[in-house]
């Protein structure tokens, strides 16, 4: 009678430790089955060993689930994972589901997976082929970009980080500066090292730009202008001038119903067209164009959010002071305004990180476009997992870093009204 | 007197100063581009016109939900394109509410574990670009499966290989009365609840609208089986040898890989995002309004169907219809796996033979804003329905 009674503070010095065990036992079956391949149950019929350690698992969760044990860590557990038997059969599943696939892939990743080598001969065992990642890093980084000169590149991102890396401990009034040189005079002497052309530099053309470099440049191209012009943008929808306030929104509801792809198509092959005949406009610098004119329209929605979000108070002290449309929008209204407003240019720059990938469409290759051309050599065919999970990979770290660092700088400007 | 006359002039000439420059500027650029545009398609022998889209495209199209071949007009290639693009984007918001919904819930659930996974899946699969993670299913993932001859089988009815997913076609006889059915059984289950809402309200009786309301609905399209003769056969899709080292599956429907590659990856993108929606709009019913509904007598699924859901809903709504117009927007991606849409059909190949840039992107580009349009349209609509009228 005891046995079946329910689980209570009475019984928890039997219920405990038999569900305890039961549990890990479960546990373990799943574990040496996914590691080791072996059934401890084998004993059993099939179909009951199968489901034996879910049995199992969900009796002992049953008898551990006690209200206010007394024991800590049992209560806390219990609380957590274990409060009803929906959710211990859920825990159960969950836990499973980890230990099942840890095995396949951990020797998918590791330890079946080959590191050591130079062509794809040497890739012998069942797993990742990250042997094909080795060879071709290079040109994931630097695309087509010649091997002798990509020190021109790194130089360029190594100024970039020195002098991001120095502003954060420079005093304020220097950073100033700082802050202002990497805005107005670094990107076009970055462009002008990668770019050559002039101080003995071989010139490159943009063509040969690519991998994760390119992703990069264009990232930081679109960001720099695309910001500005989202702010005007949305000035102007704001606007109490009719014709700007059409123009703006007309403009702002054009690129953002249609698909970047169309927009990147458009500058590829529509806007060549538009130009008087004979005038050339570098490739890269026409998708540059398109997608920050896309971005800023998503930038300007944005923006918006945070002006309409202020009370109509600050306009009218701004104005009270006597300050005009300019003076009260740049050091009243916007300061206040786009800090309400950083998840959401978070989350913009970080849809335009993950936009970059596009530009595949007009014939540039960044990092993804560049694993497309490496595992359609002849020599490397059958390469797409480790190609596209390596590149997921590299854009996950970029992009989980940028949403992180956002809700961090979030937390620090956070203001209490 | 004067003087205040004087300076509201000033405003106003104030005000029309940057107006009229900037109609002027954004005139001129026009001009100036359509000048250009002339001459060039000038010296290229081509005039600015939509007659082509009547001639014949003798290109074929790889998936069409229409009759299509080489023969028919270009028209009727956009039309296989956006059908097709309308195909691939329903798919993927069915498939990317369910997972959303799912998700949402699982993040706010009181298992740890459960929210933990929840949590990283909205992490992993939010900060990987979607064309990455639609070539990862198209080149990587489905390319692992089998060949026709050792297809996966699911119990001989369905096949799924490296050429497709290969499903039973539905072979339906008086199909239009089984619709009919359907229809009726919806309009009587409008008019049963709204009769129960009037007898609670008045009466305060209960009517078991949800059996009903089932019943009705099973009941219906069942009887039309029984008495009107409807049928519904199938026709399952058999392994066939074309050549000593060729297989195929004939009959059935084929679900191309490149529609599954693409659905794939957008509904499990664009759950992400619906997934955080939806938590935040749970979230954002306060707790005082569960307090009060449970201090009323409520139980607890009283409170979330009466109380907490028409409350999350009006948060969840609005930005999850933005996400679906992402996910619309965002199928044109099909164009990098050859999945045969709008913008590979008609921007791709239509564009290549034709050479019509102006026109085609236009054309492209308008149907994506009309959709985007029309759907920021009735968003207001629905906003304005629902917003909370305060007395």
């Amino acid at each position: 009678m005891n046995l079946i009674a329910k689980p209570s503070k009475n019984n928890i010095k039997t219920y405990v430790p038999i569900g305890l065990s039961l549990v890990s036992l479960s546990f373990l079956d799943v574990f040496v089955n996914a590691f080791f391949d072996y059934n401890l149950m084998i004993f059993l019929p099939s179909q009951l060993s199968y489901f034996l350690p879910l049995l199992l698992g969900f009796i002992g969760f049953y008898l551990i689930r006690i209200e206010l044990s007394g024991i800590h860590y049992l209560d806390i557990l219990n609380k957590n994972i274990n409060s009803n038997n929906f959710n211990a059969l859920l825990t159960l599943l969950t836990i499973f589901i980890i230990i099942k696939s840890i095995p396949p892939m951990l020797d998918w990743f590791i330890l079946e997976a080959n590191f050591i080598g130079n062509s794809k001969e040497d890739c012998t065992g069942n797993g990742a082929c990250w042997v094909f990642i080795k060879v071709w890093f290079n040109r994931f980084m630097y695309g087509l970009y010649p091997d002798a000169e990509q020190w021109r590149i790194n130089t360029a991102f190594l100024i970039l980080f020195v002098i991001v890396g120095a502003s954060f401990f420079v005093s304020e009034k220097l950073k100033k500066y700082f802050i202002l040189f990497l805005i107005f005079v670094f990107p076009f002497l970055g462009i002008k090292l990668i770019s050559g052309g002039s101080f003995g530099l071989e010139y490159v053309e943009s063509a040969a730009w690519g991998g994760l470099s390119l992703t990069f440049i264009i990232s930081a191209f679109a960001i720099l202008f695309c910001f500005p012009i989202g702010v005007i943008l949305a000035l102007g929808r704001r606007s109490s001038l009719p014709a700007i306030k059409y123009i703006s929104i007309g403009f702002i509801e054009l690129w953002r119903g249609v698909p970047l792809i169309t927009v990147l198509f458009m500058s590829a092959v529509m806007f060549p067209m538009f130009l008087p005949d004979g005038t050339f406009i570098d490739k890269l610098i026409r998708v540059l164009i398109a997608i920050t004119l896309f971005e800023a329209a998503y930038m300007a929605e944005v923006v918006r959010g945070g002006l309409q979000a202020l009370p109509k108070g600050q306009y009218e002290a701004a104005r009270s002071l006597g300050m005009g449309y300019w003076k009260m929008n740049f050091l009243i209204i916007l300061p206040q305004a786009l800090k309400l407003v950083i998840p959401g240019i978070a989350n913009t720059l970080l849809a335009l990180v993950k936009d970059t990938p596009l530009i595949f469409v007009v014939g540039l290759m960044e990092l993804a476009g560049m694993i497309g051309l490496a595992k359609t050599n002849p020599k490397w065919l059958g390469m797409a997992m480790e190609g596209y999970v390596f590149a997921g990979l590299v854009f996950w770290i970029i992009c989980y870093a940028m949403s992180r660092y956002s809700q961090n700088l979030e937390k620090k400007l956070s203001t209490e009204r | 007197m004067n003087l205040k006359k004087l300076n509201i002039e000033n405003k106003k000439i104030r005000d029309l100063i940057p107006q009229a420059l900037t109609v002027l500027a954004l005139v001129s650029v026009i001009i100036y581009f359509a000048s250009n545009a002339q001459i060039n398609m000038g010296n290229r022998g081509i005039s600015f016109g939509f007659g082509f889209l009547n001639q014949e495209a003798s290109f074929d199209i790889t998936f069409s939900m229409i009759e299509y071949d080489g023969s028919h007009s270009y028209g009727r290639a956009f039309l296989v394109g956006l059908l097709n693009t309308i195909l691939v984007s329903v798919i993927g918001i069915f498939f990317a509410t369910i997972i959303g919904v799912i998700v949402g819930i699982s993040r706010l659930s009181d298992n740890y574990l459960i929210a933990k996974v929840a949590e990283w899946y909205v992490e992993i699969f939010r900060n990987i670009p979607l064309i990455l993670q639609i070539f990862f299913w198209y080149f990587a993932a489905l390319r692992a499966l089998p060949l026709p001859e050792n297809g996966i089988n699911f119990y001989d009815i369905s096949f799924l290989t490296i050429k497709g997913w290969y499903v039973p076609k539905f072979l339906w006889i008086n199909f239009n009365i089984f619709l009919l059915s359907i229809i009726a059984a919806f309009i009587s289950i409008y008019f049963i609840n709204s009769y129960a809402t009037k007898q609670r309200e008045q009466f305060g009786k209960q009517l078991p609208t949800t059996i009903i309301s089932l019943a009705l609905l099973i009941l219906l399209p069942l009887i039309t089986f029984l008495v009107f003769g409807v049928s519904l056969t199938f026709e399952y899709p058999v392994l066939k040898q074309l050549s000593p080292t060729v297989f195929t599956y004939e009959g059935g429907v084929s679900i191309i890989p490149e529609l599954i590659a693409l659905a794939l990856a957008l509904s499990m993108y664009t759950a992400t995002f619906i997934a955080e929606n939806v938590r935040a709009g749970i979230l954002g019913v306060s707790k005082g309004q569960k307090e009060a509904a449970a201090s009323i007598g409520l139980n607890k699924n009283q409170i979330l169907k009466l109380v907490v859901m028409p409350q999350a809903l009006r948060i969840i709504i609005p930005p999850t219809t933005n996400q679906y117009l992402n996910l619309t927007k965002n199928s044109s991606l099909a164009a990098a796996i050859a999945y045969p849409d709008i913008v590979l059909v008609f921007a791709g190949t239509a564009l290549m033979q034709t050479g019509r840039a102006i026109e085609i992107i236009s054309i492209t580009m308008l149907t994506y804003l009309t959709l985007s349009i029309s759907i920021s349209i009735f968003m207001n609509w629905y906003n304005k329905k629902m917003a909370i009228k305060e007395k």
